[in-house]
């Protein structure tokens, strides 16, 4: 293996964890709800996925625990922000407070064991084509859901019946009350969704890139997810992009650390955070593109009237 | 069954006084669950917890040394979070509040004179003034989300800490440890009460809740910020303008976080060391909602708050319970204060489902009302 295909691999596993939980996100956003909980969503599923994996020596028992363990934490949020109306900003920190501190005691007895990675599945004759082979076709089960999930979820939103009304939702709950759809149970599923996605992407995290438990292992990887879904302009496409480019530049800077540049290993490991502030600018000082690509009621609490 | 939520006429007098309290008690009930599955005598866990700490001459001093930032950080913040500025990277702007004052006893360090002290604290509310000022900048004037832009710049300061203690502020004398200098007397905060440790950055946070207090309930400012905070739109009309409130805000609370912590490492620390924080900067959005936005209800509740911190350490000693519980316990307080404050605007009734009959839910409604 060249030392480019084998940079291309880290990219790709660096940005996997971040697209997962940026395309659950982005669900929940377009049904009206911002969830700022992801972070702690997703360090819960990477917490439980080890454990589980330990306990039952089989790493897909411990995908499942992430995304069971992400959707129930996940409507924990849903239950304040949905039928209590609670605010959806501060719900989310609390979210994130709360998962880092139980996914703290649930792994506490693992900390420092050697995890199981989650086994790479070849596709037979695809692997053998060169670079792509070993890219595209040589991956863990984590890598193809997430490929599966960009197609799935850009099929739902724009192709599918159930997504157009998910959109109504989260562009006008008033006019899609109105017209028979019950937002609050739609807001539920897309909650649901999003720390799903979030547990899964945390699994990743704990199965495939660093097959460990560390407390607060994420890294504030939630947080940049949540940018990038406000970078991807609430687009499944565009969001696969800048989680990539989030996966190079996150990459480049560990070899440049590694190769020993002349920059502060510290000011390198700064860089994905002022490359997520950046992005952030470009994309959100024209006033008027922001307001039209933003889900029109996101954020904005929902009481149906009897 | 399902929930709805009917909207109150007007706000609930009682809801207001009683939702912490009733936040409180559901906390409480959690923890005793909690500690029961852990299998820990809960009575005896929670009283180690939260009754232990407070019934000895020391430990009160260590719960006023722990208030002392959480209170100034969330008056800050109060004030943001009623003006509808999302700051909560305030983690990071005490850690930049820290470094900016520490620059006079780290780096000049023969220079001792009674403006030693004032100067450290003014340039600690300086460094975290000019940080929050980031996100300020890219919030007012190009429209950037300032909930991300604060948060990633909390990663970016803790970051700039390690560097500078690991590298060219590390103590010449220090074998090595990664650490500074430890402070000369004179820039070293003085206890204030003599029995004790509780160091002056409690005075100060006490100060800033009556002044912000007097500040939000007497002035023109304070109108201007709730107003702005409930509607932009009518702040327009009334001549307000939410541009500058981002930045006033921002500044504002920049300048306590930075003052928080340029008190804790004088005061407390005496030195800078790779991480100075158990995570105040967080812990104070819990203490800015749990005294309800209010200067002086945040100074009970950052009290309540640096209880859980003291109490977390003491449980681990006398019953081998994880300090983890600490934030846990913080996380079970935010969601319960969030979800009680909801009986403040709104009715909550249970109404049993379609399929149950239409005799119960009749009975509900009229019990309700």
């Amino acid at each position: 293996m060249g030392i480019f295909e084998a940079i291309l691999l880290t990219v790709i596993t660096a940005a996997t964890p971040v697209v997962i939980a940026a395309l659950g996100e982005l669900v929940t956003e377009r049904s009206g709800v911002l969830n700022l909980g992801v972070e702690g969503m997703m360090v819960m599923g990477a917490a439980c996925a080890f454990v589980a994996t330990q306990v039952t020596g089989s790493p897909y028992i411990g995908i499942l625990a992430g995304i069971a363990s992400g959707a129930l934490f996940s409507l924990l949020f849903g239950f304040l922000t949905l039928s209590l109306v609670a605010n959806q900003v501060a719900t989310g920190l609390a979210m994130t407070i709360l998962g880092l501190g139980v996914s703290g005691m649930i792994g506490e007895a693992y900390v420092g064991q050697p995890g199981i990675k989650l086994p790479q599945i070849v596709f037979p004759l695809l692997a053998d084509i060169p670079v792509l082979g070993r890219l595209l076709f040589q991956q863990d089960l984590i890598f193809y859901l997430s490929i599966a999930l960009v197609v799935g979820v850009q099929w739902f939103l724009f192709r599918s019946r159930a997504g157009l009304k998910l959109r109504s939702v989260g562009d006008s709950h008033s006019s899609a009350h109105a017209l028979g759809i019950n937002v609050i149970r739609t807001r539920y599923l897309a909650v649901m969704f999003g720390g799903a996605c979030a547990g899964l992407a945390g699994a990743q995290l704990s199965l495939v890139y660093t097959p460990q438990w560390v407390e607060n292992m994420t890294a504030g990887r939630g947080w940049i997810a949540l940018a990038l879904v406000v970078f991807a302009s609430w687009r499944p496409w565009r969001l696969v992009a800048g989680g990539y480019l989030f996966g190079a530049v996150s990459i480049s800077q560990l070899h440049a650390q590694a190769f020993g540049i002349g920059i502060p290993s510290q000011f390198l490991s700064a860089l994905p955070y002022l490359a997520t502030i950046a992005v952030l600018i470009l994309i959100s000082h024209n006033r008027r593109t922001t307001l039209i690509n933003t889900p029109a009621a996101l954020g904005k609490p929902f009481v149906p009237d009897r | 069954m399902r929930i709805e939520l009917e909207k109150r006429p007007d706000v609930s007098r009682l809801f207001s006084i009683l939702s912490p309290f009733i936040a409180l008690l559901l906390t409480l009930v959690c923890g005793a669950v909690m500690f029961m599955m852990l299998g820990k005598n809960p009575v005896a866990a929670l009283y180690g917890f939260f009754v232990e700490p407070l019934m000895e001459v020391w430990s009160l001093h260590e719960l006023a040394v722990k208030a002392a930032p959480l209170i100034l950080i969330a008056v800050g913040l109060s004030v943001c979070y009623r003006s509808n500025n999302w700051n909560i990277g305030a983690e990071g702007q005490f850690i930049m509040g820290a470094i900016a004052g520490s620059i006079l006893p780290v780096m000049f360090h023969e220079w001792n004179s009674p403006f030693v002290l004032p100067l450290m604290m003014l340039f600690g509310m300086l460094g975290g003034a000019l940080f929050a000022g980031i996100p300020a900048f890219l919030k007012a004037h190009l429209n950037t989300n300032e909930i991300l832009t604060s948060l990633m710049l909390v990663y970016v300061a803790q970051l700039f800490l390690d560097w500078l203690v690991r590298g060219p502020w590390r103590n010449p004398g220090g074998l090595n440890f990664p650490e500074t200098r430890t402070f000369e007397a004179s820039a070293i905060l003085p206890e204030m009460i003599a029995s004790g440790r509780t160091h002056w950055g409690f005075g100060f946070a006490i100060l800033a809740a009556i002044l912000i207090w007097f500040m939000m309930r007497y002035t023109l400012k304070g109108f201007e910020i709730t107003v702005l905070g409930q509607s932009e739109r009518a702040g327009r009309f009334a001549g307000f303008s939410s541009r500058k409130m981002i930045w006033f805000s921002m500044l504002l609370s920049g300048a306590l976080a930075g003052l928080a912590g340029i008190s804790e490492v004088s005061g407390a620390m005496q030195q800078l060391r790779p991480v100075i924080s158990p995570g105040y900067g967080f812990t104070a959005i819990i203490v800015a909602f749990l005294g309800r936005l209010n200067p002086l209800g945040i100074v009970v509740a950052g009290l309540v708050l640096a209880l859980t911190y003291l109490g977390g350490e003491a449980v681990q000693v006398s019953l081998e319970i994880s300090d983890k519980v600490t934030r846990v316990f913080q996380g079970l307080l935010l969601f319960f204060v969030l979800s009680c404050d909801t009986l403040i605007h709104y009715r909550i009734r249970l109404v049993a489902s379609k399929l149950a009959g239409s005799a119960t839910a009749a009975a509900t409604t009229d019990g309700a009302r």
